[in-house]
């Protein structure tokens, strides 16, 4: 066994002030590290989500001008980045960081200075990018610059989640208690790992891409063999849309149905079967990997057995096999509502997450299909748009579900069933909208220049159809989602402050976080504890009831 | 808090998993890199019938005893990792050096490499492409040179049961040369 010490006892931070910023700043605590990256994308959902209306309202009446051309290029940059690397990636990461080494029985995460520096380099990267952005930077942006600093602060940005997932992953493979195999992990705990390193495999990838991308432009600004700023999307957008993004809705799956067996106080079956269903929303990171290249053609249905095959195959493994895994797990999920769960505030937020997550994986299937002219459309906005509604869904009620071991406190049921309500309605229709919208062929591709680059009077095409309608939905969907967020937001600051104090299982938990104190420690837990099942609690209850 | 019964920390083999986790992003890495590349040329041979620039000359014999190089890192490497697998401090200290230093001449002739090419990296996509591709695989020597020198550090101030570490650092070389040599024979080779 190795010497080298991976975990930092530390001591429980006390104080306010600058020394609670200082013990944030400095923690290696994961639960910590989790939450910053929750709480940040949190925010930054907060004001992607102005965009995302601002975007809806200029689309309303395109006779209108509101915003200029120029700044329009850099609101659909800020919209793409935002959603994805800005609020989905951290928001799940943070979900896995924060909870799986306290299920999985470890005193701590693996690498825990790593996964610290990841979160860091995550928000100076993420922060870098927003500014090269701002700046006339990022794709179609007219500083040359700028774009640099964009690609190379995406880099930076990728790097950090990658540390901090690559630390869970390791967590799980390493550090589980004894006698928890693989078949007795905890569902976030796998949905993790299943996630973690398909991001190993798959934003690498993009990475390198990127650094082409970056040597390319800053030291022949003028060469035309990536082309520059113009052309980015054709190179790395694959790293930018679907299905790339399924995999980042795994530890929101895994989340949703450890929430989901802890409120049916029952052991989620069949185990196998969910196991499989999130191993294949993990091939996602096929898209990754083979740089996005698999597509239905136009004119798919005149070709032989033999092309349509060629075209299938991949297309299937790329687009069709993660979304059935995501539909199925959520099936299973849900199916398990008929137990009569007790309606636990995580609950409240999970089921619209895992509704809004397989709302966005059924879209992703269509919108690679060229026949349905949905590639290039609005229609991918509003698939993102759910997958990443999901992602913000699936945080908070990590950080509801799991708050009494993060803060020793619980959070009222009563008035998450509202937010929930307004989530589910936010996410649902901030997705549809621009979906509907996509099939009359409102234009939008993953980044779109405006027309008329910094030409006072530029706007958006006209389309067939309502689209005042459609573009309210969608303005109403994101104004719904913010409203949720920023209510459950209040709900959350006002239970850390005021809430119930929480005993170490208030809710008759199954799995191991549920066996140390709350809020937990530094290091977890007091003892490493022997695991004989899936369900480690439910056993004790079970002989503890017996033996009575 | 639930009385579960409890036992010693569990086994830990953390260093070894986390470098085979990123010896795999590595590779993912320089896989997409070296598939691009391909693309590239195959579109360059298509049209104008060549890949690398008229005026470039690519110097095969520091290519070639990089490749060579290799071998002997990974020969001691592994015997970094028998040796501490018995506790023989000397013999792990002097192999953890040769692979440092085998590491630094590897520096060096892919510095030589650039300085003899004289190839400006903003020429066209062969050059932003070599030097990105070339420029990874150099920042992952001298991340193996630190490697070697922590561990060697390490070692021999006495943390003679760390045979975790050393069997990470002799996987870390052997994946950073199984990454060069497809590099070689893509960059150098078919060029």
């Amino acid at each position: 066994m190795t010497t080298i010490e991976t975990h930092a006892p530390g001591a429980e931070p006390i104080g306010t002030g600058l020394a609670c910023i200082t013990d944030w700043v400095t923690t290696t605590d994961h639960k910590k590290i989790g939450r910053l990256y929750i709480g940040t994308s949190v925010l930054a959902a907060l004001a992607t989500l102005v965009v995302v209306g601002l975007l809806a309202l200029e689309r309303i009446d395109i006779s209108r001008e509101l915003l200029d051309g120029g700044s329009l290029t850099q609101l659909f940059t800020l919209q793409r980045f935002g959603l994805l690397y800005l609020v989905l990636a951290p928001a799940v990461v943070g979900i896995a960081v924060a909870v799986v080494p306290m299920q999985i029985g470890a005193r701590s995460i693996a690498f825990p200075r790593l996964a610290a520096a990841g979160y860091w380099a995550w928000l100076f990267g993420a922060g870098l990018g927003v500014y090269a952005t701002v700046m006339n930077g990022g794709p179609n942006g007219g500083e040359g610059r700028f774009y640099d600093l964009f690609v190379l602060s995406t880099i930076l940005a990728l790097a950090g989640l990658l540390a901090s997932m690559g630390s869970v992953a390791v967590s799980v493979l390493t550090t589980r208690a004894p006698g928890m195999n693989m078949r007795r992990l905890p569902y976030l705990a796998w949905a993790s790992l299943v996630g973690g390193l398909g991001m190993l495999v798959a934003l690498p990838v993009l990475m390198g891409v990127l650094l082409y991308l970056y040597v390319g432009h800053h030291y022949n600004p003028t060469g035309t063999e990536f082309g520059g700023n113009q052309e980015f999307a054709t190179w790395a957008g694959f790293g930018f849309t679907q299905p790339l993004t399924l995999l980042f809705l795994l530890p929101v799956l895994g989340a949703g149905a450890d929430i989901v067996a802890t409120a049916t106080g029952r052991r989620l079956a069949p185990r196998g079967g969910l196991y499989l269903a999130l191993g294949l929303a993990g091939l996602a990171f096929v898209a990754g990997a083979t740089q996005g290249t698999a597509s239905i053609a136009d004119g798919f249905s005149a070709l032989g057995w033999t092309d349509k095959l060629s075209q299938l195959l991949p297309y299937g493994i790329a687009y069709g096999l993660p979304a059935l895994g995501v539909f199925l797990a959520t099936a299973l999920v849900l199916q398990q509502l008929r137990n009569k769960p007790r309606m636990l505030g995580g609950v409240l937020l999970a089921v619209p997450a895992l509704l809004v997550g397989v709302l966005g994986a059924a879209a992703s299937v269509l919108g690679g299909v060229g026949g349905t002219k949905l590639p290039g459309t609005t229609f991918e906005e509003g698939t993102l748009f759910a997958l990443t509604a999901a992602g913000l869904l699936g945080g908070l009620a990590t950080l509801v579900h799991w708050a009494p071991k993060f803060t020793g406190r619980t959070v009222p049921t009563k008035p998450l069933l509202p937010i929930a309500l307004l989530g589910l309605a936010g996410g649902a229709l901030g997705a549809l909208g621009p979906m509907i919208a996509g099939f009359a062929e409102q234009p939008s591709g993953i980044f779109p220049a405006v027309e008329g680059g910094s030409d006072s009077i530029v706007n958006f095409t006209a389309v067939d159809g309502p689209s005042e309608l459609w573009n309210s939905i969608a303005l109403a969907g994101a104004a719904a989602l913010l409203l949720a967020v920023l209510a459950a937001v209040a709900v959350l600051l006002r239970a850390c402050a005021k809430g119930d104090v929480a005993g170490d299982d208030p809710y008759g938990g199954l799995t191991l976080e549920w066996a140390t104190t709350s809020p937990a420690p530094v290091d977890n837990f007091a003892d490493v504890h022997i695991v004989r099942s899936a369900e480690p609690l439910l056993d004790l209850k079970i002989s503890n009831g017996s033996d009575a | 808090m639930h009385a579960l019964p409890s036992a010693a920390a569990a086994p830990r083999r953390q260093v070894f998993i986390g470098t085979a986790l990123a010896g795999a992003a590595a590779a993912a890495a320089l896989g997409g890199m070296l598939a691009l590349w391909w693309r590239f040329r195959s579109e360059a041979l298509a049209s104008v019938g060549s890949w690398v620039p008229a005026d470039v000359s690519i110097p095969m014999v520091p290519a070639n005893v990089m490749l060579i190089a290799c071998l002997p890192i990974c020969i001691f490497a592994q015997w970094a990792v028998y040796a501490a697998k018995r506790g023989d401090k000397p013999h792990a200290g002097v192999a953890l050096g040769l692979v440092a230093l085998l590491g630094l001449a590897f520096i060096n002739a892919q510095a030589y490499i650039f300085a003899v090419m004289k190839l400006p990296v903003g020429e066209g996509a062969y050059g932003a492409m070599f030097y990105a591709l070339t420029g990874v695989l150099m920042v992952l020597a001298i991340g193996g040179v630190a490697f070697s020198a922590i561990v060697a550090f390490r070692f021999l101030g006495g943390r003679t049961t760390d045979v975790e570490v050393v069997s990470a650092h002799a996987l870390y070389w052997y994946v950073f040369s199984a990454g060069y040599s497809v590099l070689w024979f893509v960059v150098y080779v078919t060029k």
